[in-house]
C-alpha cells in the first residue's frame, strides 16, 4: 500500500516535471451521488485522496446526472470549471473533448499501464479517443438483470423461467393466482432499460452491435419487428398503477411479493438488501438474457477540467491515479454496489448477485456495449421517446421500426 | 386587526378594519355558514397533499412500503425531521439541509429587495411618466417573461463571465432581479395603472418630482401588490435551484441543492419519509413569509383607502 | 415653461427605467435574437455558428412529441388558466367576506406554491395512483364505483397535471384577485348596498370589471407559467405515459441541456415565442394608438394645469432651472 502511494505520488510529480514536492491545492469534484450508499461510495474517494495526497477534495453534490452534467458544461463554459466531474461512459463529453478543454491524461495512463488492466476493454474505449486519455472510467453497472420474487413463483406454481418466452408463457398463471407478472414503472429510461435487454436477448450482441454501431438499416428493418412484437407482449402482464411509476417503488412491488419480475439494473439490489432480503431466499437476480447472460457496461467516469493553474493540474493527476488504484476499486465499489474496472482486485465482501455479474464479465463475449457509447445523447433520447410512445400507445410495430430506422438513419 | 376605522360599507363600528369590503356580519346566518363551510372545504383539498407528506414523514419506512397514504403512522417517529435537518447526506457530508439555510438567505433578502424596489419602480415610470419608446421596453420585457429560464442562460452566463460576476453573490442576486422583472413590473404596472390620476396630477402641482411621488406617495400606496411580489419573489428565489447551482458560486449554494441531494436520486434509495421532512422544513420560510405579510395586506388597504 | 419642466421630469423617468431598459433590451431582445440565430445552427452541446438552414425546423416538425406537446399545451392552457381564474376569484370573495382567520386561510391557500416541486409532485403522483391513492382509500370506504386514476392512462394523464397545477397555482391568483378587490374603491360598495343590490351581483358585475388591473396581472401570470411549464410535467408524469403529457418547454429544456442538441432546442424556442410575438405585436399596436389619444389630452390637461398653477401664484419663475 505505501509503496503504490509513493509511486502514484512521484509518477505524478514526474509527468510535471516538479519533482521533489507539489503544492497542496484544492480540487472541486462534481458529481451526483447524494443518496446513502452513494455517499458511503464518494466518501471513499474523497478520503483516499485526502489521506494518500496533501491535497484538498471539495465535495460539489448536485443531484440527478441531468442537472449535475448541466450545471459542469456551464460552469466550464462561464470559466468556473470544476477540478472533477462525474460522467456516464459514452459520447455525452465529445465535444468537451474537441474542443480542448479537458486535461489530457494520456501520459499518467501510459506510465500506470491503464490500457493493460482494465477490463473490459470496453470500458477504458470510453476514454480512449483517437490515442488519447480523457476521463476515468471508475466503475461498471449493469442493466441487464431481472429480479424475482421466489414466494410469488411459488405461490403461482411456476417454475423460474430460463427464457423470456418461458416467462411470457408462465405470465397468465402467475396473473391468476392474483400477482403482477411483470413489475414495470413508467419512467423512459426503465422502459427503454427493459428494451435494450430484450433486443439483447432475442438478437445477439453482434447484430445489436451491427445495427446500433454500424447503422444497418436493412438488418434493423429486418430485425427489430420480432423485438418491439416481443416487448409489446409484456404489456398484458403489467399492472394498472404502472403508467406513473419509480423505479424502486417498482423494485418494491417485487420485494413485497406483490409482483413476479423485474427488469432492472444492479442497483436494484440495494433495495432488496436494505429490505433484510437473501439472494437465493428470498429473491433471484437472473442474469439476461437467461440463455447467455451478458454484463452491460455502463457506469460512471471523471474527466478533469483544464484549469491553467499546475498545482490544481498536478492534484488533478493525482486523483485520477488514486481512482483506479487498486485498493480504492476494492474500497470504492463494495461501497458502491458496482463492479470494479480491473480484475485484481479483491471483491470477496460481495453478496451473491454481485460475484455472478464478476464472473460473467470475465468473458469479453459477455460485454454488452453500452448503445450511449454510439449513440449521441440525442440519438438515444429520440430513441427513449419512440419506445417509450410504443408502449404507452397503441403504435403498430410497423410504425415503430419505421421510426427507428429514421432515428437510425438520421444519427451522426 | 387594530387598525383605526376607514371608509367602511358598515359605518360606525368602531373596531372595523377597511380591508374586506364585504358586509359585516352581525351575527351567525345561513350564508355565513355557507361561506365557512366553502372554505373549509377548499381548504381540505388543498390540505389533503399536506396532511400526506406530514404523515409519511412520521411513518418509518417499512410502514410507508405498506401504502395506506393516509393513514395516521402506527409507528410514530420524529427520527426522519430530525435526520433531514442534521444529518442526511447531502454528498460527502451528511449534515441535513441546515448549512445553506443562511446562503439562501444571503441570496433572497437581498434579490427580493433590489427585484421588488426595481419593479416598483418600473411600473410607476410606465403608469405615470410614459415617454416616446417606454411602452415598447415594457413590451419587450413581457416578451422575456415568456422565454424559459434556459433558452437564455447561455448568452447570460457568457456575459457574466466577461463582466466578472459569474459564479459570485452579486451575480445570482443581478440574475434574479432580471428574471423577476418581467412579471413584477407588469404587477406593479397594473396596480399603479388602476389608482386614480387625479392623485398623480394633484402631487404634479404641488412641485413633486419624479422620485418624491414615488417614494412619497407611491410606495405607501401600493402596500397590497408590494406583498403579492414578495410573495412571488420570495418563493421563486427560496426555491431556485437552477441558478443557485449554477450563477452563485460553490460557498453561496442555496438550501435547494442540499434539499435537491436528499429529495432527488436516480438508483439510490429513496427515504420518503426524510425527503417530505425536508421538503417541508424548506418550505418553512416561505410559509412565515405568507403568514406574516397577511397583516400588511389588510393594513395596506387602509392607506390606500386615502385616495376614497 | 411647463413643456421644459415635463420634459426634465422626463429625464428623470429615462434615468428611472435605465434598469429597465437595460433588461429588456440588454438581456431578453439580445439572447433572443441569438436564440434565433442558434436555431439555424448544427449548435449540440455548446452554441455554435455552423449554419445549417431550417433543417432543425424541419426535423422538429416531424417529430411527434414536439406535435402532441403543441396540441397538450392548449388542452393544458385553457383548462388550466380557466380553472385557476374561476377558483381563484371564487375564494378571494370568499376570502373578502370578513371571515376570521383570514392569514391561517391565506396561508393555506398559498403553501403548495411555496413547496419544491419535486415532492409535491411525488404525494400527487401517491395520491392519483389507482392502488395506493384517493381511489384505493374511497374503495376500501365501499365505493367500489370509484375511480380517480387519471395518470394511468395517456388519455386522461393530462387532467391529472391540470388538477396538481390548479392546486399549486390557484393561491397566487387568489391573492391577486383578493388585492385587485380590496383596491375596488369602497364608496361603490356602499352606493351597490343603498341601490339594493344583491353582494353576488356586485361582485360579479360591479367590481370585477374594476379590477382589470389585477385580472390583467392574474391572466399573464397564468399564461406565462402554462407557457414555461416544465417542473409539473417534470415531477409529476416526466411526459408520460408514453409521451402523452410533455409541453414544449420540456422539449426545449431537455434538448438545450441533457440532450446536448442546442440547436433543436432553440428552434423549438422560436417556435414557442411565434404565437406571443404575433400577441403581443397585436397589443403594441393598439396601445401605441391609445396612447396616442392619451398623449394629446395628456398634453392639454397639464398646460391648463400649469397655466392655472401661475396663474393662482401669480408668478412665473422657471420652476425646475436646477
Amino acid at each position: 500500500m505505501k509503496r503504490f502511494v509513493t509511486a502514484a505520488a512521484v509518477s505524478a510529480a514526474a509527468l510535471l516535471g516538479t519533482t521533489a514536492y507539489t503544492q497542496a491545492a484544492e480540487v472541486e469534484v462534481i458529481h451526483w451521488w447524494t443518496s446513502g450508499g452513494e455517499q458511503a461510495a464518494v466518501s471513499v474517494f474523497a478520503s483516499e485522496f485526502e489521506a494518500r495526497t496533501e491535497h484538498t477534495w471539495l465535495d460539489t453534490a448536485i443531484a440527478g446526472g441531468e442537472n449535475a452534467r448541466a450545471a459542469t458544461m456551464q460552469r466550464i463554459l462561464g470559466g468556473d470549471a470544476p477540478g472533477a466531474a462525474q460522467f456516464n461512459p459514452g459520447r455525452q463529453y465529445e465535444e468537451l473533448i474537441e474542443a480542448g478543454l479537458l486535461l489530457d491524461l494520456t501520459e499518467l495512463a501510459e506510465s500506470e499501464g491503464w490500457r493493460d488492466f482494465m477490463r473490459p476493454p470496453s470500458t477504458m474505449a470510453a476514454c480512449d479517443v483517437d490515442g488519447q486519455v480523457w476521463c476515468v472510467p471508475v466503475n461498471i453497472h449493469s442493466w441487464n438483470w431481472a429480479w424475482a420474487s421466489i414466494p410469488v413463483f411459488e405461490a403461482a406454481g411456476v417454475e423460474m423461467p430460463t427464457s423470456f418466452a418461458e416467462f411470457l408463457e408462465a405470465a397468465p398463471a402467475i396473473q391468476e393466482a392474483g400477482y403482477i407478472p411483470f413489475a414495470i414503472g413508467g419512467e423512459g429510461w426503465q422502459i427503454n432499460g427493459a428494451f435494450g435487454v430484450v433486443q439483447t436477448s432475442i438478437i445477439g450482441l453482434d447484430n445489436r452491435e451491427a445495427i446500433l454501431n454500424g447503422k444497418d438499416l436493412d438488418l434493423a428493418r429486418e430485425l427489430m419487428p420480432e423485438v418491439f412484437e416481443t416487448f409489446r407482449s409484456f404489456k398484458p402482464f403489467t399492472d394498472e398503477g404502472s403508467a406513473n411509476r419509480n423505479w424502486n417503488d417498482t423494485t418494491n412491488l417485487v420485494v413485497t411479493d406483490q409482483a413476479a419480475l423485474q427488469i432492472m439494473g444492479d442497483w436494484a439490489r440495494g433495495e432488496f438488501a436494505v429490505a433484510g432480503e437473501v439472494a437465493g431466499e428470498d429473491y433471484e437476480c437472473l442474469a439476461l438474457p437467461l440463455a447467455s447472460p451478458t454484463v452491460s457496461t455502463g457506469g460512471d467516469i471523471f474527466l478533469f477540467p483544464k484549469q491553467g493553474d499546475p498545482d490544481v493540474e498536478a492534484a488533478q493527476l493525482e486523483m485520477a491515479s488514486m481512482m483506479v488504484s487498486p485498493q480504492v476499486q476494492a474500497l470504492f465499489n463494495n461501497a458502491k454496489g458496482s463492479m470494479p474496472i480491473r480484475g485484481d482486485v479483491d471483491m470477496s465482501l460481495a453478496d451473491a448477485c454481485m460475484q455472478k455479474g464478476l464472473a460473467i464479465i470475465e468473458d469479453e463475449a459477455n460485454i454488452q456495449v453500452d448503445a450511449q457509447r454510439w449513440l449521441t445523447e440525442d440519438t438515444n433520447a429520440q430513441m427513449n421517446d419512440l419506445i417509450a410512445e410504443f408502449w404507452a400507445t397503441d403504435m403498430s410495430v410497423e410504425d415503430a421500426v419505421n421510426s427507428y430506422v429514421s432515428i437510425l438513419e438520421n444519427a451522426d | 386587526m387594530t387598525d383605526q376605522a376607514i371608509s367602511s360599507p358598515a359605518a360606525g363600528m368602531a373596531t372595523d378594519v377597511a380591508g374586506p369590503a364585504g358586509p359585516k356580519p352581525k351575527r351567525l346566518t345561513a350564508s355565513r355558514v355557507g361561506v365557512y363551510a366553502f372554505l373549509i372545504i377548499a381548504a381540505l383539498f388543498f390540505l389533503i397533499p399536506l396532511w400526506v407528506m406530514i404523515v409519511t414523514s412520521l411513518k418509518t419506512l417499512p410502514e410507508i412500503r405498506l401504502g395506506n397514504l393516509f393513514n395516521w403512522p402506527s409507528d410514530l417517529t420524529f427520527d426522519p425531521w430530525i435526520k433531514a435537518w442534521t444529518t442526511a447526506c447531502t454528498g460527502r457530508d451528511c449534515d441535513g439541509i441546515s448549512p445553506g439555510f443562511w446562503n439562501s438567505v444571503k441570496i433572497t433578502v437581498p434579490s427580493v429587495i433590489l427585484s421588488v424596489f426595481l419593479a416598483a419602480l418600473n411600473g410607476y415610470a410606465l403608469s405615470f411618466w410614459k415617454y416616446r419608446g417606454s411602452e415598447l421596453f415594457f413590451g419587450l420585457l413581457m416578451f422575456g417573461a415568456f422565454v424559459p429560464y434556459q433558452v437564455v442562460i447561455y448568452p447570460l452566463i457568457i456575459a457574466f463571465r466577461e463582466i466578472g460576476i459569474f459564479a459570485t453573490l452579486p451575480g445570482i442576486i443581478i440574475l434574479h432581479s432580471i428574471f423577476g422583472m418581467p412579471i413584477l413590473t407588469l404587477l406593479f404596472r397594473n396596480f399603479f395603472g388602476s389608482l386614480p390620476g387625479e392623485l398623480f396630477r394633484a402631487a404634479r402641482v404641488d412641485g413633486a418630482g419624479f422620485w418624491q411621488i414615488f417614494v412619497m406617495i407611491m410606495l405607501p400606496m401600493s402596500v397590497p401588490i408590494t406583498i403579492v411580489a414578495i410573495i412571488l419573489q420570495v418563493t421563486g428565489i427560496w426555491n431556485d435551484f437552477l441558478f443557485g447551482v449554477v450563477f452563485a458560486g460553490r460557498p453561496n449554494m442555496p438550501m435547494t441543492v442540499q434539499l435537491n441531494n436528499i429529495v432527488t436520486t436516480t438508483t439510490g434509495i429513496r427515504e420518503y419519509n426524510v425527503n417530505m421532512a425536508a421538503t417541508i422544513l424548506t418550505a418553512l420560510v416561505p410559509l412565515a413569509v405568507y403568514f406574516i405579510s397577511g397583516k400588511w395586506f389588510v393594513r395596506g388597504i387602509a392607506a390606500g383607502a386615502v385616495k376614497g | 415653461m411647463a413643456q421644459r419642466r415635463w420634459r426634465l421630469s422626463s429625464l428623470q423617468a429615462i434615468i428611472g427605467t435605465i434598469p429597465l431598459i437595460g433588461v429588456s433590451v440588454g438581456v431578453f431582445v439580445i439572447c433572443i435574437i441569438f436564440s434565433i440565430l442558434w436555431s439555424f445552427t448544427s449548435s449540440k452541446l455548446f452554441p455554435n455558428f455552423d449554419w445549417v438552414g431550417f433543417e432543425n425546423y424541419d426535423r422538429l416538425w416531424q417529430t411527434s412529441r414536439w406535435i402532441v406537446s403543441v396540441q397538450n399545451i392548449w388542452l393544458f392552457g385553457v383548462l388550466s388558466i380557466v380553472g385557476n381564474m374561476v377558483f381563484g376569484y371564487v375564494l378571494a370573495v370568499f376570502m373578502d367576506q370578513r371571515i376570521r382567520m383570514e392569514d391561517t386561510f391565506r396561508s393555506i391557500f398559498l403553501y403548495p406554491f411555496a413547496m419544491s416541486l419535486v415532492v409535491t409532485g411525488l404525494v400527487w403522483q401517491w395520491m392519483m395512483d389507482p392502488n395506493l391513492g384517493v381511489q384505493a382509500a374511497m374503495q376500501n370506504l365501499g365505493l367500489e364505483w370509484f375511480r380517480f386514476a387519471p395518470l394511468t392512462d395517456a388519455n386522461t394523464a393530462i387532467y391529472g397535471v391540470i388538477v396538481a397545477g390548479i392546486w399549486q397555482g390557484t393561491g397566487v391568483t387568489m391573492a391577486i384577485l383578493l388585492a385587485g378587490l380590496r383596491g375596488v374603491d369602497q364608496e361603490i360598495w356602499k352606493a351597490a348596498k343603498v341601490d339594493g343590490i344583491p353582494n353576488w351581483r356586485t361582485y360579479l358585475f360591479i367590481a370585477l370589471p374594476m379590477m382589470r388591473g389585477a385580472i390583467a396581472t392574474a391572466f399573464v401570470l397564468q399564461c406565462v407559467g402554462v407557457v414555461r411549464v416544465y417542473d409539473l410535467i417534470i415531477a409529476l408524469t416526466q411526459g408520460g405515459p408514453g409521451i402523452a403529457t410533455q409541453m414544449p418547454a420540456v422539449f426545449v429544456i431537455q434538448h438545450i441541456t441533457n440532450r446536448q442538441n442546442v440547436g433543436m432546442g432553440m428552434a423549438a424556442a422560436a417556435m414557442m415565442l411565434a404565437p406571443i410575438i404575433v400577441l403581443i405585436a397585436i397589443r403594441a399596436l393598439v396601445m401605441w394608438r391609445a396612447a396616442a389619444q392619451e398623449k394629446r389630452a395628456a398634453k392639454l390637461a397639464i398646460a391648463a394645469e400649469e397655466r392655472e398653477r401661475l396663474e393662482a401664484a401669480g408668478i412665473a419663475a422657471p420652476v425646475a432651472a436646477e
